[in-house]
C-alpha cells in the first residue's frame, strides 16, 4: 500500500472568519479550492468523504452540494482526526478500483455561525455521558488538563514547558500570512494569562475558528497527467483506546504509540527520517504527548525536548508550521490542516515558513480527549 | 429481556437507593466501572454486582474556572478506587486547588452521585 496513493491537491476556505457562510458552503469552497489545485473539476470527483459534527447524513449533503453522483462515500466520524483517518478506506477503495478521484472535504462556522449554545445544549441531552457530565467537565479543556496535570505530577513537565509550545506555535504563525493570530506571544504571555482548567490557560488552548479545507486523493500512478507534483501518501495507522478521559488508562500515554508505529511501519520509516511534523496541538499539552508516543523523544522527556525553541522556527524539528491549531486555524475539527500544511510544505509552497528540502512529513490527528490516534506519513516522488 | 433494566439504570438506581454498587465479573474476578454488559478486560457476559469500599486515590485533579458569580471555582477529578477501577468525581470540603494527585479520599452520595471527602 506504501506509495500507492497521493494528494492530488488541496484548498482552504474562510478560514478565520467567515460570517454569513455555512458548514456546507464553506466545505464546498474548500472543495473547489483543492479540485483547482490539482487541475480537476468537481465533475472529475466519484468519490464523496466528509465528517462533520453538525450535518446528518454529511456525505448526502455534500455530494448534493456539488453535483455529484459517487460511487464511494464515507463519512466516519472519530472526532477531530477523521480526515487523517479517511485516508484509510479512500486508500482502500482507490487501491479496489471502487473509484478514481476521491474529494475529502470539511467546513465549519463555529466561530461566526449563531446558534452554538443551543446546540451545545441538544447534542448533551442526546448523548448525556452519564458517568462525566454531572461533574461540569468543562470539555474538552478539563479532559486535556486532567492529563497534563498527570503529566507534571508524574514527570516533572512544568507549565513554563507547556509554554514553549505555544510560544513556538505562535512564531510559526507569524511567518505564515494566513494564520489567524500573529501578534507577539511570550512565555510570560502565556503563563500570566487566564487560567481555564487547570494547568491549562487559554493560551494552551486553541483558537475558535472558522474555517474549512479539502484535499483531493488519486491513484499515485495518475500523478504524472495532474497539474502539480502530488504528496504520496507513505504510511497510515489508526487506533483508540477509549472515548471518554475516565476510560483512558494511562494518561500519560495515547494510542499514538500504536498508530505512529503502523504508520512508520507502513513507511519502512522512523521518528529521525521526518522533516517536517505537524500534530493535532488542540492544547500544548497535545504537542507534547504526542512528540513523546511517536518516538521523538522519551517518554517523560517532552518537556525537556521543546524548551529552548526546538520545535520554533530555526529550531532542530520544525512542528506546526503553519502555527497549529494554537495559533493558525481550529474550526472544531483540525485534522485536514494537519494534512493541506505537509502537503504544501513537501511542495516548496510554503513561503517564509517552508522548511528547506522538506522530502517526508508526518502529520498527526488526535480526535475525542486524546481518544482517536491517527498518524500519516507523506513523501515527495523521490521518496517512493 | 432479562434483567429487568440495564446495567447503567441498575447502578443509578442502586445510588438512589443509597447504595454504592460496582460490577465485578464472574469470570475473570475484574471489577468493572462504569457498569457495562461485556466485561471489556475479558468479554464474558457475566457482570455480578458488589458494594464499593468507597475508598479511593486521586488519579489526577484540575480547577475548573468559573466566574464568582456562576457559582466560582470547583474540582473534577479521576479517583481510582481500591477495586482497580477509576471514575470520574470530584473532592468537595477541602478548596478545589488543594486537591492534589495521591490523596486518599472516600466515597459518599450526594443527590445521587458519588462524590468525594479526604480520607
Amino acid at each position: 500500500m506504501r506509495g500507492s496513493v497521493a494528494i492530488a491537491g488541496v484548498g482552504l476556505a474562510g478560514c478565520g472568519e467567515a460570517p454569513g457562510w455555512t458548514e456546507m458552503e464553506i466545505a464546498a469552497a474548500a472543495a473547489k479550492n483543492a479540485l483547482d489545485d490539482a487541475g480537476l473539476t468537481a465533475r472529475d470527483v466519484d468519490g464523496i468523504v466528509i465528517a462533520s459534527t453538525n450535518i446528518f447524513m454529511s456525505g448526502l449533503a455534500l455530494a448534493e452540494h456539488l453535483g455529484v453522483r459517487p460511487k464511494f462515500t464515507e463519512s466516519s466520524m472519530v472526532g477531530g482526526s477523521s480526515f487523517v483517518g479517511h485516508l484509510i478506506p479512500a486508500m482502500l477503495a482507490l487501491n479496489a478500483g471502487l473509484c478514481d478521484t476521491i474529494l475529502v472535504a470539511y467546513g465549519s462556522n463555529q466561530r461566526t455561525g449563531t446558534g452554538r449554545a443551543e446546540a451545545g445544549r441538544h447534542k448533551m441531552a442526546l448523548d448525556p455521558q452519564v458517568f462525566e457530565h454531572p461533574y461540569k467537565p468543562f470539555n474538552p479543556p478539563t479532559s486535556y488538563a486532567l492529563a497534563a496535570a498527570r503529566h507534571m505530577h508524574q514527570y516533572g513537565t512544568t507549565r513554563a514547558q507547556l509554554a514553549e509550545i505555544a510560544v513556538a506555535a505562535r512564531q510559526w504563525a507569524q511567518l505564515n500570512p494566513e494564520a489567524f493570530a500573529r501578534d507577539p506571544l511570550t512565555l510570560e504571555d502565556v503563563l500570566d494569562s487566564r487560567m481555564i482548567s487547570d494547568p491549562l490557560t487559554v493560551r494552551d488552548c486553541c483558537l475558535v475558528t472558522d474555517g474549512g479545507g479539502a484535499y483531493v486523493l488519486t491513484r499515485a500512478g495518475r500523478g504524472k497527467a495532474l497539474k502539480k507534483a502530488p504528496a504520496y501518501l507513505l504510511g497510515v495507522g489508526a487506533a483508540h483506546w477509549h472515548r471518554q478521559i475516565s476510560s483512558m488508562p494511562d494518561l500519560t500515554v495515547t494510542a499514538a504509540t500504536e498508530s505512529g508505529q503502523r504508520a512508520f511501519g507502513m513507511a519502512g520509516l522512523g521518528p529521525r527520517d521526518i522533516d517536517v511534523v505537524e500534530l493535532y496541538d488542540a492544547f500544548t499539552i497535545n504537542t507534547l504527548l504526542f512528540l513523546e508516543d511517536l518516538g521523538f523523544c522519551k517518554k517523560g522527556e517532552g518537556g525537556a525536548f521543546v524548551s529552548g525553541g526546538r520545535i520554533a522556527p530555526g529550531g532542530e524539528l520544525p512542528v506546526n508550521t503553519n502555527g497549529g491549531g494554537l495559533s493558525c486555524v481550529h474550526p472544531g475539527m483540525y485534522g485536514i490542516f494537519l494534512l493541506i500544511e505537509a502537503v504544501r510544505q513537501l511542495r516548496r509552497e510554503a513561503g517564509d515558513r517552508q522548511v528547506r528540502d522538506a522530502a517526508v512529513a508526518l502529520a498527526h490527528g488526535n480526535g475525542g480527549v486524546l481518544s482517536s490516534q491517527i498518524t500519516a506519513i507523506l513523501g515527495t516522488q523521490d521518496t517512493l | 429481556m432479562s434483567p429487568p433494566s440495564g446495567p447503567e439504570k441498575r447502578y443509578f438506581d442502586a445510588l438512589a437507593a443509597g447504595r454504592f454498587e460496582i460490577q465485578k465479573c464472574n469470570a475473570c474476578a475484574q471489577h468493572v466501572f462504569y457498569p457495562r454488559v461485556v466485561c471489556p478486560h475479558c468479554g464474558a457476559g457475566d457482570l455480578g454486582w458488589v458494594a464499593a469500599s468507597g475508598r479511593g486515590t486521586v488519579y489526577s485533579s484540575t480547577v475548573v474556572r468559573r466566574k464568582p458569580a456562576d457559582g466560582g471555582d470547583y474540582n473534577v477529578c479521576l479517583v481510582d478506587l481500591a477495586e482497580g477501577v477509576r471514575m470520574m468525581s470530584r473532592v468537595v470540603g477541602v478548596p478545589p486547588e488543594c486537591v492534589t494527585i495521591g490523596m486518599s479520599v472516600k466515597a459518599r452520595l450526594a443527590e445521587g452521585l458519588v462524590e468525594f471527602t479526604r480520607a
